[in-house]
């Protein structure tokens, strides 16, 4: 017989008294039975815990032996922090760069603005015929001397929207560096899966166990009364006596 | 059985091997040896004159199963008696243990009182033998 169905005919045993008890009012005795039942229960919750403790423990030991896993922790995940290391340092000086470009040509635009804008007034001044010869002398002076600051400024432009241009070359290294990374996360998950899935069936005990190489190692059987498994060491006695122990 | 026989435990779960050298102290053994994998557990074997082997089935490394093999295999430790205490609990492996040479098989979880059962079997055994 196995332990279970000693242990439920154990608890039917206790409730049929306890029954009985109750129904002849003698509740001294029912407390007892009651306080019996509980206790039978309760020793039977620490067998579970400890199955299970063993599982868990047992369940991240496969996962540390797993050779993909273990490379992925020993040099993969390393490896990942030092590309995501050095991401960060590429966006860090492209942003910089590209910053630095545009903080550069800001005053240079403001200043072809506004010096267009001055000679646009005097060029209307003197359409309007409101200028005299001095001042169109001194305005032909200045407007050569703007164009040539066109010219200076529209190359400093030029060079800074090149200079942005290039800052942007991080994004084809950091995506390869990133898809790397992602593949890495990638292979933890599916590392981690299995694991819950290893615990997983052996918590559930799916039916794929039963497929399993009969020299696999299991662990911990949680469910008893699952054909080919012992319930308990007095099964295991019995067969090792019926093998001549 | 004498009290005095030093005993190497292997278990890869560090409270496990504690558990199992509480009960053994307890039973009054106190020369106690530990190991963590059938690995390391076979240079001691090999080094050091035990008198018995307590030992986990499933463990990282080499398992229990395997260590019990090379014990077996090894023509000074061949005669060392072997107690396997696992949690694998299906009848093809206790049967495959049986057949590899254990003495005794012990499931987990087990009690003080079933160890010191198995213990004393074996050694009456081996007692029975030696004077048949």
């Amino acid at each position: 017989m196995s332990a279970l169905d000693s242990r439920t005919q154990d608890y039917l045993a206790k409730a049929r008294e306890l029954v009985v008890q109750i129904e002849a009012g003698n509740t001294e005795r029912a407390d007892e039975l009651l306080d019996e039942l509980s206790g039978l229960r309760e020793s039977r919750l620490f067998q579970d815990l400890g199955k299970l403790t063993r599982t868990l423990h047992e369940a991240i030991s496969n996962f540390q032996l797993d050779p993909r896993l273990s490379s992925l922790a020993r040099e993969d995940i390393p490896d990942a922090r030092d590309r995501l290391r050095y991401v960060v340092t590429k966006t860090e000086e492209s942003a910089n760069r590209t910053l630095k470009a545009v903080e550069d040509s800001i005053p240079l635009a403001k200043r072809l603005s506004q010096r267009a804008t001055e000679h646009q007034e005097q060029w209307e001044r003197f359409l309007r015929r409101e200028m005299d010869v001095k001042e169109f002398r001194m305005l032909t002076h200045s407007l050569r001397e703007f164009l040539g600051g066109i010219i200076s400024d529209s190359t400093s432009l030029g060079k800074n929207l090149s200079e942005v241009l290039l800052a942007q070359e991080f994004q084809d290294i950091t995506g390869q560096v990133i898809n790397r990374v992602i593949q890495v996360v990638q292979d933890v998950e599916d590392g981690l899966v299995e694991m819950v899935r290893v615990c997983g069936s052996r918590i559930q005990a799916s039916p794929q166990d039963d497929r399993k190489a009969p020299t696999m190692l299991e662990g911990p059987q949680i469910d008893p009364k699952k054909s080919g498994v012992v319930a308990n060491q007095d099964d295991v006695d019995s067969l090792l006596s019926s093998l001549g122990f | 059985m004498d009290k005095n026989m030093k005993i190497l435990i292997v278990d890869d779960f560090s409270t496990m091997r504690r558990i199992i050298k509480g009960l053994l102290h307890e039973l009054g053994f106190n020369n106690l040896e530990e190991a963590d994998d059938g690995n390391t557990a076979l240079p001691l074997l090999k080094a050091g004159n035990f008198d018995f082997l307590v030992t986990d089935w499933n463990m990282p490394g080499m398992t229990g199963l395997d260590l019990l093999k090379n014990v077996r295999a090894d023509a000074r430790l061949a005669k060392l008696p072997v107690l396997l205490v696992t949690a694998e609990a299906k009848r093809e492996q206790i049967v495959e243990a049986a057949q590899a040479g254990v003495n005794g098989y012990v499931v987990k979880p087990f009690t003080a009182n079933t160890l010191k059962e198995k213990m004393d079997k074996i050694f009456e055994r081996i007692a029975t033998t030696a004077q048949g």
